[in-house]
């Protein structure tokens, strides 16, 4: 039998204490399971692995894939290859943390708390909010999460979503608003940014949110300046989706006039992992504090008036309100969460700046030096953070094979988000692309075909 | 015992610094012609400034401040803190999975394409269903995917007349919040005498308008629906659809499954009954598994295999879209995955057998100094109700503050709703006949404790790093972050 080894009863045990509760065998313990739906053969699974062969065949699996470090990836649209500083997966993997749950036992869980604490004040910093919660799913579920908490502060059932936000997280929120019955509509892009005309046309007192993203699915940071007076004007909602990582750099929403901020928080500390688990971002301005979803750590005291925290605001949620609760989510990205804080604490200030300077030199000359090849355009002209767009000349699926054979993880093919962009491919640099690596790359994009 | 902890932002220097980077080695360009003034931050980002070794001391002490399963017995009713298998944890960060981008091109994932191929497999089986989606990253996601996958059903078919979606006082507070998320109407349905829903309270409920009921077996009470079949019939007959909250999944696997007791679509939590660890409250996965005549629906992609390449397949002109950027939670799914084929089916289901012996021995030691309604069979868990010791002056949190102090993590409080000062406890399988007795002994100390001082339960704990805190003032005066002074 296999996972012997996570399971401590003894045959003894068991004999004595089917003989406490009184019954005479396992099976009886089971006896009201009605016989008509009782699986009467065993579970068709594989045999069972020892521990070694465990390793063993999910170290093959494993090794069947291209992993980010045996190839340079220039891959980006929402997850990147950043450095990781080793201090986080040793207090990640610290098992007080990673084997908890939900710190439903205040007195026992002031690790966790405090951390979730500094991690909502250090998002509330970069951002520039004043409340942040303790994670979401991805940024795909926070945008929608975001647009939904739009849509009950201001009890109207229509948001306005840019074209320019990523097509991952406006698939994720139509398809949440398509169930909920609420209404979507997409403002149109002039140049790969927002169309703020449009904007203005579109908004009235029926829209509930205005839903922007910057820096941009192609990379390019959007004039935000002005746009939250246009929103609300109409007593519409701004919702800013952001990459955490750019805002050393950038206006936080927060000085812009954004209401809600959501993103993806993988840029600080965490692995790209396939694409999960993520870390959501959510963060708003301390009135709609009673409408946010999730989890939220808040200090109080003890009652020897010691500082301490709890789960505040714990009437929003699913547990204590059931329908009425502004959100289902339960299970959250806590540890992701704890990583992201950690990240931060460790890079501080000047890392973070560095970080997302280093980025933005290195899109910068990449951008540069491919853009002067033969058959490579810039599709949109503007100011990138740390990914562009580009028109190659052939199909980017045929590239990205040919850069394969040179170890080299292309661009992200984003065509089939945009039909009227053909071969176009998104190319991101974070700090750990060297000079040379982007080199290397231009020099085999320039010698394809 | 009492230690008071400074925040992060109370600690470190202006100077100091804990990364270390390479320099730049492309041509820098000055930062005016990359980025204008008016999209640059003003204000110089207000971060603690500190050193590697800061940092670490910073978090190892806050972990000493926080319990796990390895910490000890951890009793949460319906969440299945079962022990979090090491091994997990080393192969779901080998480079081969952690480091793989989501958009890379599928020639160079087949690996991780094969696990989630051979994971759904397993799920299947595990639940008799027909297909899994792992998009959703949590139970309560998994519900409200599940939710969708229903709502399009009916929708395909024309019937739009479907808004109400059934659930019984019992459920988790996931599901009637999933339910509104998807748009639909809660009606709520009773529990009769032996703790299960009541039929014909079901049967009066159920109608044209019925889209679904959403069910947990066995229920959060650990009692297993004995009418099951009566039930799924009632629904089916009146068009609607049966949905599995999988949260539950850890007392029957190997035993009975979802699928053939008529559920339509099931959600399970790899971190509750797979083994992954909870992570102080996430990452979790909460994959979806449907009967045939909801494939269509299912999220894009499916991990289809052709010979022996593994494909993602977005040729799904019903499917509801995503619920998740990506694939969902990859990472997660890899520990359970490793869990699954390390236990094989004879260890799946001796994991539920001792899982459901652990509970009706806890149950039948507890029964001596507490009241446990409803007598019969338990599953997995089962809810104590501290009502006589909370007229007697300690109640079910002042229990669970007490069991703090004797090293436990308390059992989940005040849930379900229908027992008065309730005391949800599951003992899973991979808890020692020992830990047991100790934690029944526990428990019998506070019982006596409370017959000779109620006072001193109510007062606890005593023991722990910060004495009981004030939740009351916490929401009427929220501080929901640090402030400079």
């Amino acid at each position: 039998m296999g996972g012997k080894h996570y399971l401590p009863l003894s045959d003894e045990d068991r004999r004595e204490m089917l003989s406490t509760i009184g019954v005479d065998s396992i099976e009886d313990l089971f006896s009201d399971i009605p016989k008509e739906v009782r699986l009467q053969r065993e579970l068709d699974l594989p045999p069972a692995l020892s521990e070694m062969e465990a390793i063993n065949h999910l170290s093959a699996l494993a090794a069947k894939n291209r992993n980010l470090g045996e190839c340079t990836s220039f891959m980006g649209a929402g997850v990147y290859d950043h450095f990781i500083p080793s201090v986080i997966k040793h207090v990640t993997g610290r098992s007080e943390f990673y084997t908890s749950y939900t710190p439903y036992q205040a007195e026992i869980s002031q690790g966790i708390l405090q951390a979730i604490f500094e991690y909502q004040t250090m998002i509330c910093q970069l951002t520039g909010m004043e409340v942040a919660n303790a994670s979401m799913y991805d940024g795909g579920t926070a945008v929608a999460e975001g647009a939904i908490m739009g849509c009950g502060a201001t009890r109207r059932s229509k948001a306005l979503v840019s074209q320019s936000v990523s097509p991952f997280y406006r698939a994720v929120l139509s398809n949440y608003f398509n169930s909920r019955g609420l209404e979507l509509e997409e403002i149109p892009m002039k140049e790969g940014k927002t169309d703020f005309a449009s904007l203005e046309e579109m908004v009235d007192e029926t829209v509930a949110s205005v839903i922007l993203q910057t820096p941009n699915f192609f990379g390019l940071i959007e004039e935000m300046n002005g746009v939250a007076d246009v929103v609300h004007k109409h007593k519409a909602v701004l919702i800013v989706s952001t990459d955490p990582l750019s805002l050393p750099l950038l206006q936080p929403p927060g000085d812009y006039g954004a209401d809600i901020v959501v993103g993806e928080g993988q840029s600080l500390g965490v692995p790209p992992s396939f694409g999960g688990p993520l870390l959501g971002i959510m963060a708003a301005r301390k009135k709609f504090m009673r409408q946010l979803p999730g989890r939220i750590s808040g200090e109080t005291v003890d009652k020897d008036g010691n500082r301490g925290y709890v789960m505040a605001l714990q009437t929003r949620e699913q547990h204590i309100r059931r329908e009425k609760a502004t959100s289902n989510i339960c299970t959250n990205e806590a540890l992701v969460a704890l990583a992201a804080a950690v990240y931060m604490a460790t890079m501080g200030p000047q890392g973070m700046r560095e970080v997302a300077e280093q980025c933005m030199q290195k899109a910068a000359y990449a951008r540069e030096k491919i853009t002067a090849l033969d058959g490579y355009e810039l599709v949109y002209p503007g100011y990138n953070f740390k990914e562009f767009a580009v028109k190659v000349p052939g199909k980017p699926e045929e590239l990205n094979n040919a850069l394969l054979q040179k170890n080299i993880l292309g661009g992200v093919d984003i065509s089939p988000f945009y039909p009227e962009l053909e071969n176009t491919m998104l190319f991101a640099t974070t700090e750990k692309r060297t000079c040379e690596e982007i080199d290397t790359l231009v020099r085999e994009l320039e010698g394809w075909k | 015992m009492r230690k008071p902890k400074a925040l992060i932002f109370e600690m470190g220097r202006s100077g100091r610094c804990g990364y270390s980077l390479p320099e730049n080695d492309v041509p820098e360009k000055p930062v005016d012609q990359l980025l204008p003034e008016s999209m640059k931050r003003s204000e110089p980002l207000d971060l603690p400034e500190l050193s590697e070794v800061e940092v670490i001391r910073h978090y190892t002490e806050l972990s000493t401040r926080n319990f796990g399963v390895d910490t000890g017995f951890y009793p949460l009713g319906s969440c299945t803190m079962k022990y979090n298998p090491k091994v997990n944890e080393e192969v779901a960060v080998l480079p081969g999975f952690a480091s793989l981008h989501p958009c890379q091109p599928e020639e160079t994932v087949q690996g991780a394409m094969e696990l989630y191929y051979n994971m759904e497999q397993c799920l299947n089986e595990i639940t008799g269903m027909e297909r899994f989606t792992m998009q959703p990253s949590a139970g309560a996601h998994g519900e409200l995917t599940g939710l969708m996958l229903i709502q399009a059903y009916h929708r395909h078919r024309g019937d739009y007349q479907r808004n109400k979606v059934l659930v019984p006082i019992t459920a988790h507070g996931t599901n009637p919040a999933s339910v509104t998320m998807a748009g639909y109407e809660v009606i709520q349905v009773p529990s009769d005498e032996r703790g299960n829903v009541d039929l014909e309270a079901l049967k009066e409920v159920v109608d044209e308008t019925t889209s679904a009921l959403m069910l947990t077996n066995p229920s959060t009470l650990g009692l297993f629906e004995e009418e099951i079949l009566d039930m799924a019939k009632v629904v089916h007959d009146a068009g609607g659809l049966l949905y599995y909250d999988g949260a539950n999944m850890n007392a029957i696997m190997g035993y009975t499954r979802p699928g053939d007791m008529g559920f339509d679509v099931v959600h399970l939590n790899l971190h509750k009954t797979m083994s992954a660890p909870h992570g102080c409250g996430g990452p979790g996965s909460g994959p979806v598994g449907v009967k045939e005549r909801l494939v269509p629906f299912l999220p894009v992609p499916l991990v289809e295999k052709e010979n022996d390449r593994y494909y993602f397949n977005y040729d799904l002109p019903e499917s509801i879209g995503k619920v998740q950027s990506f694939y969902g939670n990859f990472g997660v799914v890899v520990k359970a995955y490793n869990y699954v084929r390390m236990m094989g089916a004879k260890g799946l289901k001796q994991a539920s057998a001792d899982a459901v012996i652990n509970s009706n021995y806890l149950a039948t030691l507890l029964q001596k100094h507490y009241h446990i309604p409803y007598d019969r069979l338990r599953k997995h868990e089962f809810v104590v109700s501290a009502k006589p010791e909370a007229k007697k002056g300690a109640g079910a949190a002042d229990i669970a503050k007490a069991l703090l102090d004797r090293g436990f993590h308390p059992p989940t409080m005040y849930f379900p709703l229908i027992v008065d000062e309730a005391l949800m406890t599951e003992p899973n399988e991979t808890e020692s006949k020992e830990t047991l007795d100790a934690y029944a002994m526990a428990m019998e100390e506070i019982a006596k404790d409370i017959e000779e001082d109620a006072e001193k339960v109510a007062s606890s704990p005593h023991y722990t790093v910060v004495g009981r805190l004030d939740e009351v003032r916490a929401a009427k005066n929220p501080v929901l972050r640090w402030e400079k002074e």
